[in-house]
């Protein structure tokens, strides 16, 4: 259903058909996710992808003409590039260690100190949180001021551009 | 959208309890799954919502543009506040375990401080792009 609706974005050229489209291939994500265990993300994927971004596109499309243009000629160098790129990554995947396996590189670096030491140290039962709060400060940080130089990019540029067009209008 | 009664009948009996929820997720966040990003992700959501039902001017009067811009900094500079203090009490950069007596109980507050920082920065963020998105193409020039 997943690949279905992908071809489906893919192939509609009406773009208020792809923003609603693409809400629903973030719910099925999200679903996907949860049945994967990872709830956190599942929220986030429900709240951003399928709320707050389609509403952001469709926010767009109303400043926007909403038919896409169409394509000048035939894209087989993409398509080549793409294709290569795809089976490139999909090998890589053959390298990976087995899906949840427990002698995989990751869980044996910090991960049993974590989970053994965590909860005694921080006492917080939950090991996400501690890991993100705590121990990994510092990225979390780092992943807060990415944020927030988004929030700042923005402003900066739409409103100006506003703040223009406002001086413009009273000219 | 003023004659859909339908919706705007649902959003105000859905928008307080997925308020709710966010708190929650919020504050549950040390025992369940959640925090501060969902958290933020999640009252946004909520205000978009009502912001859609009920229009951006209603929104803004509720929510007024300088606060969501305070929050945008606001949340990033409690999280570094917060490592400020722990170098202030004599520890580390975001050494959680000099804020209280106990260092248990010193985590606790640093994780708690931490994940409202980062739920203040989101919303505020996400909430900003919102309203300049939406406020575009209202001036002067706007119209096909």
């Amino acid at each position: 259903m997943m690949a279905a609706t992908a071809l489906a974005i893919a192939r509609v050229r009406n773009l208020f058909a792809v923003a609603v489209l693409g809400g629903l291939y973030s719910f099925m994500m999200a679903t996907v996710l949860v049945v994967l265990d990872a709830v956190d993300v599942a929220m986030t994927e429900a709240a951003v992808g399928a709320g707050i971004s389609t509403v952001l596109l469709l926010g767009t499309l109303y400043l926007t003409r909403s038919e896409e243009a169409a394509p000048r000629r035939r894209a087989v160098l993409p398509l080549v590039v793409a294709l290569i790129t795809g089976g490139l990554l999909a090998y890589g995947t053959l390298g990976l260690p087995e899906f949840g396996s427990p002698d995989s590189v990751i869980h044996h670096h910090v991960v049993p100190r974590y989970l053994e030491q965590g909860p005694q140290e921080t006492g917080v039962p939950n090991v996400v949180t501690a890991v993100l709060a705590s121990y990994r400060g510092y990225d979390t940080l780092g992943e807060t001021t990415v944020i927030f130089t988004a929030g700042v990019g923005v402003l900066a540029l739409l409103r100006r551009r506003r703040r223009d067009s406002d001086e413009e209008g009273r000219r | 959208m003023r004659g859909h009664m339908v919706l705007r009948v649902i959003a105000k009996l859905l928008i307080p309890f997925v308020m709710l929820f966010a708190l929650y997720v919020q504050f549950h966040g040390d025992l369940g799954p959640g925090g501060g990003f969902q958290a933020g992700v999640i009252v946004a959501a909520a205000v978009i919502f009502y912001a859609l039902i009920f229009g951006l001017q209603a929104t803004k009067r509720m929510v007024p543009e300088w606060l969501v811009e305070t929050m945008v900094a606001a949340g990033v500079l409690l999280y570094a506040g917060v490592g400020m203090a722990g170098i202030a009490l004599g520890g580390n950069y975001l050494d959680y375990f000099v804020l209280a007596r106990d260092p248990v109980a010193g985590q606790h507050l640093g994780i708690f401080l931490v994940e409202l920082g980062v739920f203040i920065t989101v919303s505020g963020v996400m909430l900003a792009i919102f309203y300049t998105f939406a406020g575009r193409g209202r001036g002067p020039r706007s119209g096909p």
